[in-house]
């Protein structure tokens, strides 16, 4: 917390009324708050009782201020003590805010600190002329343009000490000087002018509009066709063209075997139904699986290929009207035998994709 | 890099006049009482679909904000508080949107009034921005005078907009704490709950957003929730502006895609590292708030909510603080302990005795007069006090020196030691048990 204290007794002012220009603002200023709500006014009121007493606040002030609003005088006390922004004693003609907080401390604000004072002694003093006091204050909200300080009213961006001792001169002899950035930046832009927001179409009014075409893309689809009709054609039309059937293993890859045979059902325990199913299971070499097959069938690896496919989302990639690659048969021979690949179905029909399995890693 | 034509604020350098004309022709309030007839619901839908996390900090999703508001009123009014206290060192985005693109604000305003059925709304400006509180309220009288604002506007929504001016409190970007400054009070947070959606300011359903969250709405609408949400990644849509101040080259406000690598926003758009990248030493990624995340972690990281996170360090408001070698970092963190120990609103104790004790601590560290043990000393209390207030202002207040500790104990040691091995007259000090 601040520390804040108002001014000693013998500098307050004996009393204070808004001038009449300043009491009509402030009946506007009250107006913005609903009913019974006019204590949410005592912050811009304050700021114009400030404006009014040459840049800070008085008791006398305060008190008038709180009788306005029909607020208790510690409300407005305490409203008054609590935001930095009312300077409770005297400040020169120009009041010097500088930022010292991290992104200005480390641009430089210590200079511009050592700066003032050196020119106008320790903070919250005023000059001997009047012109000048200076306090070093927390962020002000101009990072981008660090170091960077607010004079009265108005933020001077781009400090160095020359800079700002030169705009102190100018602004004590009264001659105009530049608000914002020292330094001839616009705004927050890299210095230099930037390379973004130079498309000349976002500025000139072409895209106004543009937009609606979504709305209109839907109004028109919505009202052509009712939506589960349509897609219920669009997968008729699909299974047409693709008169693969189905299969309860599609979209997950397989580890293992595809094949689903007696012989592996018996092996793992399970009881046939028939006793005749039974005595062909016990024997591998008559049943239609074959364990010992060194190579899947096409039909398999396709299976397989299109299963890892849809886990990698490129099924659609994958050819339909010839064998895939084996990705058996090309993982094996990596790295052994650099003619292993070309041996693959997919390489002599000229297909150079990699195999899904590389593709899914 | 993101396309110009997937940039919200194409105004944001001021470049171009503020004015409503020109607005409009950058395609401010272009069918905004279309987007209105398209009703509560859908708006709010589209919000919630866009994936928008507020802007002001806290990442919290703004189309689920939205939809906390009571859905018929009870007879108290409710109301949209625009949150315009930008005051987290780093930050100084929400200032340019209101001098150079205020009718995106305005209309982002109307927009989520309606979505929470409020016809009256605030915008709480900081009280440093005396610039930008005339060129808001400039374009809110342009909207007054062209009725796209008011009880008798063009749109059919009677609706009024206020700016309201602050007096220079950091608390007060804290949104119980900036209702009850709205009131007329000392900003001190407030308990919650009750939340501002039940009772906020006046005792009346209330929504708090940052200035950022309310100027995207009106794009967001138009385009769709879709298109923002196809922007960045994951639970980490859309556009952002980031904010880089310090040690690069230019420092500026850039609007950007979340998740654009650290190392690219700096050499895109920032001129590179000052002195390279070699020259790096660490980056306050969000805002004093958060802890720094040092060199070899942040220069590949992806500027996003998640990631950040998972780095010990946060988002925040996408005020990138970049520091380098040549950084007294001990005495950054102090410096930033000190901006706590300012802005403190007094209210609970861990908070306000707290923030004076580290920085205090804090000062003797930067000089090496310290004893080892107090790190740990140190690094405790920061815990005791995250947590243990009202608001987030104790845990902002930690979490920076837990950053230096976490990442830069070396550095306090040495210089203790450095300290220690000279000869001192005077005792060296220790902190109060």
């Amino acid at each position: 917390m601040a520390n804040r204290r108002l001014a000693p007794a013998a500098e307050q002012p004996q009393s204070f009324a808004f001038s009449s220009e300043n009491a009509e603002w402030a009946k506007g200023q009250i107006e913005k708050y609903p009913e019974g709500r006019q204590a949410s006014a005592v912050i811009p009121l304050l700021w114009k009782a400030q404006e009014q007493n040459g840049g800070w606040l008085p008791r006398a002030a305060i008190e008038s201020v709180a009788d306005e609003l029909g607020m208790p005088h510690i409300r407005v006390l305490e409203v008054a003590t609590f935001y930095t922004m009312f300077a409770l004693e005297p400040v020169g003609r120009f009041w010097i805010q500088l930022c010292g907080t991290v992104p200005c401390d480390s641009c430089g604000a210590r200079e511009l600190k050592d700066y003032l004072q050196a020119r106008l002694g320790a903070p919250g003093h005023v000059s001997a002329d009047g012109n000048f006091s200076w306090l070093e204050v927390e962020c002000l909200g101009a990072c981008c343009n660090a170091p960077m300080a607010q004079i009265n009213q108005d933020y001077y961006e781009d400090l160095t000490p020359d800079l700002l001792g030169a705009l102190m001169d100018d602004l004590a002899a009264g001659r105009p000087v530049k608000i914002g950035s020292q330094v001839g930046r616009t705004s927050s832009e890299p210095k230099g002018g930037a390379d973004t927001l130079v498309d000349a179409t976002l500025f000139d009014g072409s895209r106004v509009g543009a937009w609606r075409q979504r709305f209109e893309d839907k109004k028109a689809e919505e009202s052509s066709e009712p939506s589960g009709k349509a897609e219920a054609a669009s997968s008729e039309q699909r299974a047409a063209a693709d008169p693969k059937p189905a299969r309860p293993d599609a979209g997950r890859a397989v580890e293992g075997r595809s094949t689903d045979a007696p012989a592996q059902r018996s092996a793992s325990g399970e009881k046939p139904v028939k006793s005749g199913d039974e005595a062909e299971a016990a024997d591998p070499a008559e049943s239609t699986a074959r364990p010992g097959k060194p190579a899947p069938t096409p039909a398999e690896s396709m299976a397989r290929a299109e299963a890892a496919g849809a886990e990698s989302g490129t099924q659609s990639d994958l050819p339909r009207d010839e064998p895939p690659p084996q990705p058996e048969a090309s993982g094996a021979s990596e790295g052994v035998s650099t003619d292993g690949p070309k041996t693959a179905p997919a390489e002599t029909s000229g297909d150079k994709r990699p195999a899904p399995k590389s593709e899914g890693n | 890099m993101l396309s110009d034509q997937d940039r919200i604020f194409t105004n944001i350098y001021g470049l171009h006049s503020p004015g409503l004309d020109e607005a409009k022709k950058r395609g401010a309030w272009d069918g905004t009482k279309f987007l209105l007839e398209m009703g509560r619901d859908w708006i709010i839908e589209e919000m919630k679909q866009s994936g928008l996390r507020g802007r002001g900090g806290a990442g919290f999703p703004t189309g689920l904000k939205w939809s906390f508001m009571p859905k018929k009123s009870d007879g108290r009014p409710h109301y949209l508080v625009v949150n315009a206290d930008e005051s987290e060192p780093g930050t100084c985005k929400d200032r340019e949107i209101m001098r150079h693109d205020p009718h995106l604000l305005i209309e982002g305003c109307l927009l989520a009034s309606f979505a929470m059925a409020a016809h009256a709304c605030y915008i709480y400006i900081r009280g440093e921005y005396v610039a930008e509180k005339h060129a808001l309220q400039k374009a809110v009288d342009e909207a007054y005078a062209a009725r796209l604002v008011g009880k008798d506007n063009v749109h059919g929504y009677p609706f009024d907009i206020y700016v309201h001016h602050g007096a220079g409190a950091y608390i007060c970007g804290e949104e119980t704490a900036l209702l009850e400054s709205l009131e007329g009070k000392k900003g001190m947070p407030r308990l919650k709950p009750p939340f501002p959606a039940n009772m906020g300011l006046y005792g009346c359903p209330t929504t708090v957003n940052n200035v950022e969250s309310i100027a995207v709405a009106g794009t967001i609408l138009r385009r769709g929730g879709a298109w923002f949400a196809g922007l960045g990644g994951k639970n980490n849509t859309g556009t952002k502006l980031f904010c880089v101040s310090g040690h690069v080259n230019k420092p500026c406000n850039v609007e950007e895609e979340l998740g654009i690598t650290f190392r690219e926003l700096i050499d895109k758009h920032c001129g590179g590292m000052r002195g390279g990248w070699d020259n790096l030493l660490c980056s306050i990624p969000g805002g004093s708030s958060v802890p720094l995340v040092p060199a070899e972690q942040i220069i590949d990281a992806k500027m996003d909510f998640d990631t950040l996170k998972n780095l010990g360090s946060g988002l925040g408001t996408a005020a990138v603080i970049v520091l380098d070698r040549s950084t007294d970092i001990v005495s950054a963190i102090a410096r930033i302990a000190y901006f706590y120990k300012h802005e403190s609103c007094g209210q609970c104790t861990p908070c306000r005795e707290g923030t004076g004790w580290m920085w205090r601590v804090m000062l003797r560290m930067a000089e090496g007069r310290a004893q080892r043990r107090e790190i740990d000393m140190l690094l405790d209390v920061t815990k005791q006090i995250e947590g243990h207030t009202i608001c987030a202002l104790g845990d902002a207040a930690a979490w920076p020196i837990q950053g230096l500790i976490r990442h830069f104990r070396p550095e306090i040691e040495k210089r203790i030691d450095r300290y220690s091995a000279n000869p001192h007259s005077d005792p060296v000090p220790m902190a109060a048990e």
